[in-house]
Formats: C-alpha cells, sequence, structure tokens
C-alpha cells in the first residue's frame, strides 16, 4: 500500500533508487524479508536432500519405550545446557571419548543434543563406559563419585516412579515425524517399557524389535519402575549402537568414490 | 452499550477460564496443568475485573505515578515496558548471578527445581526475552510515534502485545523450573506457548506497520528500518525452528520437527539470528534514535547507515554454522558459515562507527554527561565483541574455543556490555520524560551505575577469557609420554577461582542495577536529588589575570 504522506508529494517527485522503499513499507518489509530468507534456503535446505549430508551406517535404530523416556528427561533436566553429545575429529577428543561422532548417530534425534558447553565432559559414547551402579550413585551424590565435580545431586530420580500418560503416544508421535517406529513397535510401547527395566523378563523378545538393547533392572530397585532406571537406561546406551569401525571403511569406499 | 461490552469481556474470560479448568482436568502431565492453572487464574482475575468495572491497572498506574490525562503521544504502553524491562532485568541477573555461583558453590543446587540445568534457561530467557524483549517493545513503541508523527495504530492491540508478552514470560520461566522444555536454546518453550507467542508477535508486526503506515513524515526513519527486519525475522525464526509435533494437545511434550543435522543447523541458524536480530538489529533501532536525541548532533552518515543495514541483515543469517564447527555438520556448511561470519564483522563495525561519530563535536559530553558515557561504553563493547565474533567463528580458533567459557564470556560481553548499557541509557532517557520529570533522581547515581557496570564487565570477561582458553589448552595437553595430561575432573577444579571472579563481576553488574531501580523509582516519585554537579569547571582567580609586561633586557 502506499503511504499516505507519499501519495501527497508523488505528484512532485518520482523517488528513485532506496528512496522508494524508505518510503513504501511495504516494499521496505518485502525486500527485508527477502533479504534475510536468502541464507537459511541456501544453507539449511539442501542438508535436507544432498545424500552424503547423513552417511549410512549400520546398526542404528530408534530408541525403545524406555530409553525415549529417560532421553525425555535428560531434556528435562537441561543436562544439555552442560554435556555435549558431539565428539570433534582431533586426536585428544577421540583419545578421550571415543570415535568421533557421525551424523547418522543423531538421525532420530528429535531434537539433536549436540549441546553447546562442556562444563561436564562429552557424553555421546558415554554408554557402556561407567556401570548401573556407577551411574546411580553419580546422579544421586556426584561429588561422592568425582570430588572435584560440580555436578547437582538428582536424588529425587530414584524416588520419582516413572509416569508416562502414554508412551505409545510419545512413539506415534515420532513416527509422524518419521521416525520408523512399525505398529508392533507402538502396540507394545507400554509393555517394552517395563520389560526393558524387569529383572525377569524375555530378553529376545526386545532384542527382536530393539537389536543391541539391554535389558535389566538399572537403578538397584527391582520392585521398582523409576525415573532412575529410565535415565541410567539411556546413558547406557549412547554410542553403542553403531560399530564405528565398519563405518571407518565406508568413509575410505567414500573417499575412493571421490567424494 | 457499555455494558454490553462489559458483559461480552466477563463472557470471554469466563469462556477462557473453562477452557482451562477442562485443560487441567484432562492434562496428561502436571507441567501441562500447572500451565493450565496460571491461564484459568489470569482468566479468572480478569473476568471479576470486568465484571466489577475495577480497573487493576488504574491503581497500578497510580502506584506508578503516571501522568494523568491525554498525552500527544501514546505512552502508557511504554511507561509500562520501562518498569516490565526494569522488574525483568533485576530477576534475569539474579538468576544469572546464582548460576555463576552455582558453579563455583555445587551445593547451591537445590533439586529438582532449582537446579541448574533448569535455572540456566531461566536466566537466559529472562534476560534476552524479557529484560530485552520489553526493553524492545517499549522503545520501538516510542520511537517509531516520534519518528513517524503520528500515535499508535490500534492501541488496545498495542495493549494487548504488551500483556500478552508477559504472558509468554511467566509461562516460559514457570516451564523451566518445572523441567518443560524442548531443549533448544533460547528456544526452550513447548508448542502452545510457541503458538501463543506466534499470536502476540504477529499483533506487534500489525501495530507496528500500522504506526508506519500512518505516519506524517515522507521517510521511514532509519530505526524503523531496523525495527522492522528484527520484527519480520525474528517472526520467521521463531515459526520455523519450533515446528514440532506435540505428543498429545493436552500435554506439554512434543518433539522437534527436525532431526539430527538438519535439526542441529536450523536451531543454530534461529540461535545466532537471535543474537543478531533480536539483540542487534532490534538494539541498533535504539541506539539509531537515542544516541542522536542524547547528543543533540544528527546521525553521521546516512550512506553508511543504509550499506551497513542491508549487508548486516543479509549477512547475518549465513553466520550460523559457526556454531556447528567440526561437529558432523557437512564441511560445506561449516565453511560457509565462517566466511560469512568474517565479512560480518564489517558491517556489524559499520553501525559501530556510524553510532561514535556521531558524537563529532559533542565528545565533551563524554566527561559531562553519564548517559552519553553509557551509551558510547555500549558501542564500544559492541565493536568489541562484534571483532571477537568473527575471531571465534575461524576454524582454528573455533577449535580451541568451542565448548569453553570462552563462549560465555564473549556473549556476556556483548550482552551485558552493549545491550544492558544501551538499554539502562535509553531508561535514563525515557524516564524522566515519560513522567514529566526535569530529569532522573541523581546524575551522580548514574555514574555509579556506569562504573559498576563496566568493572564488573571486565571482571566477567577477563575470567571467562582465562578459564575458557586454559581450559581448552588443559583439554588437548600431552605429556611427553604421549598420554593426555589431564583428566576432566582436573580441569573443572582448575575453573574455581575463574568462577568465583565471574560471580563477583555479576554481583557488581547487579549491584548497579539495582541502584538504577532506586533512582528511577525516586524519580517516579518526582524528587531531584540534592548534589554536586557533574560538571565543574573549575575558577582560578590566581591564573585570572593579565600577565604583566617584561621590560627587555638592556
Amino acid at each position: 500500500m502506499t503511504d499516505p504522506v507519499v501519495k501527497e508529494t508523488a505528484a512532485l517527485e518520482k523517488p528513485k533508487g532506496h528512496k522508494r522503499l524508505e518510503r513504501n513499507v511495504t516494499l521496505l518489509s518485502a525486500v527485508t524479508l527477502v533479504a534475510v530468507a536468502i541464507g537459511g534456503i541456501v544453507e539449511i535446505a539442501p542438508l535436507f536432500w544432498i545424500d552424503n549430508t547423513i552417511e549410512k551406517v549400520e546398526g542404528m535404530r530408534p530408541y525403545t519405550p524406555l530409553e525415549l523416556a529417560g532421553r525425555d528427561i535428560y531434556i528435562r533436566e537441561g543436562c544439555y545446557t552442560c554435556h555435549s553429545q558431539m565428539i570433534r575429529p582431533f586426536r585428544d577428543e577421540v583419545e578421550r571419548y571415543g570415535h568421533y561422532s557421525l551424523a547418522a548417530e543423531s538421525m532420530y534425534d528429535h531434537p539433536f543434543q549436540w549441546g553447546s558447553k562442556r562444563t561436564g565432559p562429552d557424553l555421546a559414547r558415554v554408554g557402556g563406559r561407567y556401570s548401573d551402579e556407577w551411574h546411580v550413585q553419580h546422579l544421586k551424590d556426584p561429588q561422592s563419585v568425582v570430588p572435584e565435580s560440580i555436578m547437582p545431586t538428582y536424588s529425587f530420580l530414584s524416588e520419582t516412579p516413572l509416569e508416562i500418560a502414554d508412551p505409545a503416544a510419545n512413539l506415534k508421535a515420532l513416527q509422524r515425524l518419521g521416525v520408523p517406529y512399525t505398529e508392533e513397535h507402538i502396540a507394545n510401547a507400554e509393555s517394552d517399557l517395563k520389560l526393558q527395566a524387569a529383572e525377569f523378563g524375555s530378553a529376545a523378545e526386545l532384542e527382536a524389535r530393539y537389536p543391541k538393547s539391554q535389558m535389566r533392572d538399572y537403578d538397584g530397585d527391582p520392585s521398582r519402575l523409576t525415573e532412575m532406571d529410565a535415565l541410567v537406561a539411556y546413558l547406557q546406551m549412547l554410542g553403542t549402537l553403531v560399530d564405528v569401525n565398519s563405518a571407518a571403511a565406508q568413509e575410505e569406499l567414500a573417499e575412493e568414490k571421490g567424494r | 452499550m457499555q455494558a454490553e461490552n462489559a458483559l461480552g469481556r466477563v463472557g470471554l474470560w469466563f469462556g477462557v477460564m473453562l477452557l482451562s479448568i477442562g485443560a487441567i482436568v484432562a492434562a496428561k502431565d502436571s507441567g501441562f496443568a500447572a500451565h493450565a492453572t496460571i491461564i484459568g487464574v489470569v482468566a479468572f482475575l480478569l473476568m471479576c475485573f470486568s465484571a466489577a468495572r475495577f480497573d487493576p491497572t488504574s491503581n497500578a498506574r497510580s502506584f506508578f505515578k503516571m501522568p494523568e490525562g491525554p498525552t500527544r503521544y501514546d505512552d502508557d504502553p511504554v511507561r509500562w515496558g520501562v518498569i516490565a524491562t526494569l522488574f525483568w532485568g533485576i530477576a534475569g541477573m539474579l538468576a544469572g548471578v546464582v548460576i555463576a555461583l552455582q558453579m563455583a558453590f555445587p551445593q547451591l543446587n537445590i533439586e529438582p527445581y532449582l537446579n541448574f540445568g533448569r535455572l540456566r534457561p531461566l536466566h537466559t530467557s529472562a534476560v534476552i526475552f524479557a529484560f530485552g524483549g520489553n526493553a524492545l517493545i517499549a522503545t520501538s513503541y516510542y520511537i517509531v510515534q516520534r519518528t513517524c508523527r503520528t500515535q499508535l495504530a490500534f492501541p488496545s492491540l498495542a495493549r494487548f502485545v504488551f500483556w500478552g508478552y508477559q504472558l509468554f514470560i511467566v509461562l516460559a520461566a514457570t516451564g523451566y523450573l518445572l523441567g518443560i522444555t524442548q531443549s533448544k536454546e533460547y528456544a526452550e518453550p513447548e508448542w502452545y506457548v510457541d503458538l501463543w507467542l506466534t499470536v502476540v508477535w504477529l499483533a506487534y508486526l500489525a501495530v507496528f506497520i500500522g504506526t508506519i503506515v500512518r505516519r506524517r513524515e515522507p521517510h521511514i526513519y532509519v530505526a524503523n528500518w531496523f525495527f522492522l527486519a528484527f520484527i519480520i525475522t525474528v517472526a520467521m525464526l521463531h515459526v520455523v525452528n519450533n515446528l514440532a509435533m506435540p505428543v498429545s494437545l493436552l500435554g506439554a511434550k512434543s518433539y522437534s520437527a527436525f532431526a539430527g543435522v538438519q535439526d542441529a543447523l536450523t536451531q543454530w541458524w534461529y540461535g545466532h539470528n537471535a543474537v543478531g536480530f533480536f539483540l542487534t538489529a532490534g538494539f541498533l533501532a535504539m541506539m539509531y534514535y537515542f544516541v542522536p536525541k542524547q547528543a543533540e548532533r544528527p546521525v553521521y552518515s546516512y550512506r553508511l547507515s543504509i550499506i551497513h543495514f542491508w549487508s548486516l541483515i543479509f549477512l547475518y543469517i549465513w553466520a550460523g554454522p559457526h556454531h556447528l564447527h567440526y561437529t558432523a555438520l557437512p564441511d560445506w556448511a561449516q565453511t560457509l558459515g565462517m566466511v560469512f561470519s568474517i565479512m560480518l564483522w564489517m558491517p556489524s563495525w559499520g553501525g559501530m562507527i556510524n553510532g561514535l561519530m556521531t558524537l563529532n563535536g559533542a565528545w565533551d559530553k563524554i566527561r559531562t554527561d553519564p548517559i552519553i558515557r553509557m551509551m558510547v561504553m555500549a558501542l564500544a563493547f559492541y565493536g568489541m565483541s562484534t571483532f571477537e565474533g568473527p575471531m571465534m567463528s575461524i576454524k582454528a580458533v573455533n577449535s580451541l574455543s568451542h565448548y569453553t567459557d570462552w563462549t560465555i564470556g564473549h556473549v556476556h560481553s556483548g550482552a551485558l556490555g552493549w545491550n544492558g548499557l544501551i538499554t539502562f541509557a535509553c531508561m535514563y532517557y525515557l524516564v524522566p520524560r515519560l513522567w514529566k520529570r526535569e530529569r532522573m533522581y541523581s546524575l551522580r547515581m548514574i555514574n555509579w551505575h556506569f562504573w559498576l557496570a563496566t568493572i564488573g564487565i571486565v571482571f566477567y570477561a577477563a575470567s571467562m577469557w582465562v578459564a575458557g582458553i586454559m581450559q581448552g589448552l588443559m583439554w588437548r595437553e600431552y605429556g611427553t609420554d604421549g598420554y593426555l595430561l589431564w583428566s576432566f575432573a582436573d580441569t573443572v577444579s582448575a575453573m574455581f577461582p575463574m568462577y568465583v571472579m565471574r560471580a563477583v563481576g555479576g554481583l557488581m553488574y547487579l549491584s548497579g542495577a539495582l541502584i538504577m531501580t532506586y533512582n528511577v523509582w525516586m524519580t517516579l516519585a518526582g524528587k531531584l536529588r540534592e548534589e554536586k554537579s557533574m560538571t565543574e569547571t573549575p575558577y582560578d582567580a590566581d591564573a585570572d589575570r593579565p600577565i604583566p609586561a617584561t621590560v627587555p633586557a638592556e
């Protein structure tokens, strides 16, 4: 729309160049929107269709309902404010934390948890590095196992029963976003959630739906299913799905193909 | 007619209240129920106020001593904005001091609600969106009316924007403490709060553009270009980055629409441009109005403002990937991010130069006017951190600085130095004018505020430089035996003295803001402090005499 004052003066002189923008708020807004949209379109959009953005690797699978519940607790408590899950390809980081992180390893992470700050160490491959008992003790009272630690205590997790309104609904929401959960996964979400933290149960059944899943009581109290169970289950699976050595072979392959 | 209106309003709030009671009953999780309760209580109070024709704002207006009667411009929302800015500023900075102390003394964490992980988003959102956002809304309403020589378009929508934004802040802040978060930095609020903010923001855009459309000046002043770019871009960023799939329409939880690499870049495209447009473009708009006003000089260069405006908004958007150097993000995107970040140095300094050079011919005011002093220091910190930023975006530098406290120091030299100081200066400019007072209660207190803030920032930035570089070097240090020299725990304990110093710096900055609050309070009360004037030209009677003629030697 042309602005009222401009109309009055339009007959006298025709503004040129930047003056046209300065006198027409519609034009100014439109040009601004174009200017700020370009960068994002050029940088982000190709990530959705360029194939080698995420090189395929063996072993990636969606989270089990218990791991997902643990991940939701990880997010709720803001663990990402102090812990990254992204190992960079430097000698010191690879020696400290393990093989550098691959894009495929977070392909089912809605949202990503790469983090931006390491007040505490990287957790991308923390799974299996410590015992369940260590994790429980560390979460309850970090300074009791690492005296220098400045991590807050999370003892309430082992007191809080794991309550999820509808585990199937969580899987369903992720399925809608493209995570390959099958109807079987969703139908069994509630029972799988309990099964994975049970002391005795059929590991084969869970394994069939979620390869490499670990089934046991995590928090040291088999009588209850707590938030501690879920969080430790999540921590113990981080970085355990992909065989990074087979991924290395693919990298060589990719280099040979000249990508 | 009036009675019908009142009845309609009562019905509306009653409906909202019923809806929120329904949401409380059917809620899937306690967090969502808590938020529905907050909305229900607000609706109930508004219903009572409408029914009883009781206007709580009139009481509050007299409490804050707001001038009565009509004014030339529609300044009521601006006054509320000033008060909200001060209130949220203190709240956010206090949260900052608390989490700074938690990092030195972890015993200060109180699980579960007051643990670092929940308080940190509270601090960032409170200072960026509550303190910064209210300052932006208030100053944009003030500036757009004056530079367009007209009153606000859609006055009731303008008030809706202000109060709706406060509701957004309350929902976001309480949500963090209850553990309701999307975990995307600076975009933590969940889907329903995001939807609410979208409504509020579009209303803000309508008020702003509507006011420009009815302007009585042929040209749109440069400050308004920056405000416009800020409002439009933040709308775009907010909507795209917060695309998510709610688990249930009656639950707080949602999952981000994107995953992994794509989610990471979308987030940092958002995150970096929250800095670029919320904290830079919007605050440059404040600078472009208040610095020339306070200095009583015209803006240095019109050409420079055109060039740096377009290059700034075009280049900023590309810089996001520098937050993801050496991650699993494709190399081409990282390199592109780095190149554009370095280019961004120039338009950023264009803004600084245009601001500083505006003082041409008025440099003496730095000595005599503490508000100008604050503005100049803000621009200096802006220049400093927009140099530091491009430097840190260089991949080699970033490999050392990333994940360390250097980043935190960098952010704060921008946030405390640039955003904080320019906001304080604008508030000092606005308060006497909005409340029709001769001047601020005390100019010397402004001076105290200036020095406390400046020294506080120096403490903060210096300790974080040392902490960050030390941390980065310790992580990568090898012994002669070829093994890593330090365990992670060693690097944590080495940080202790720096964390204490940082908290001291933050405390100084906070106490400056408290002095400001007292100063504003007394100004509102209509008092003037009797104090020695800031400018005292010394007079030396002995020197003020003719030199007697000397007799030349024979």
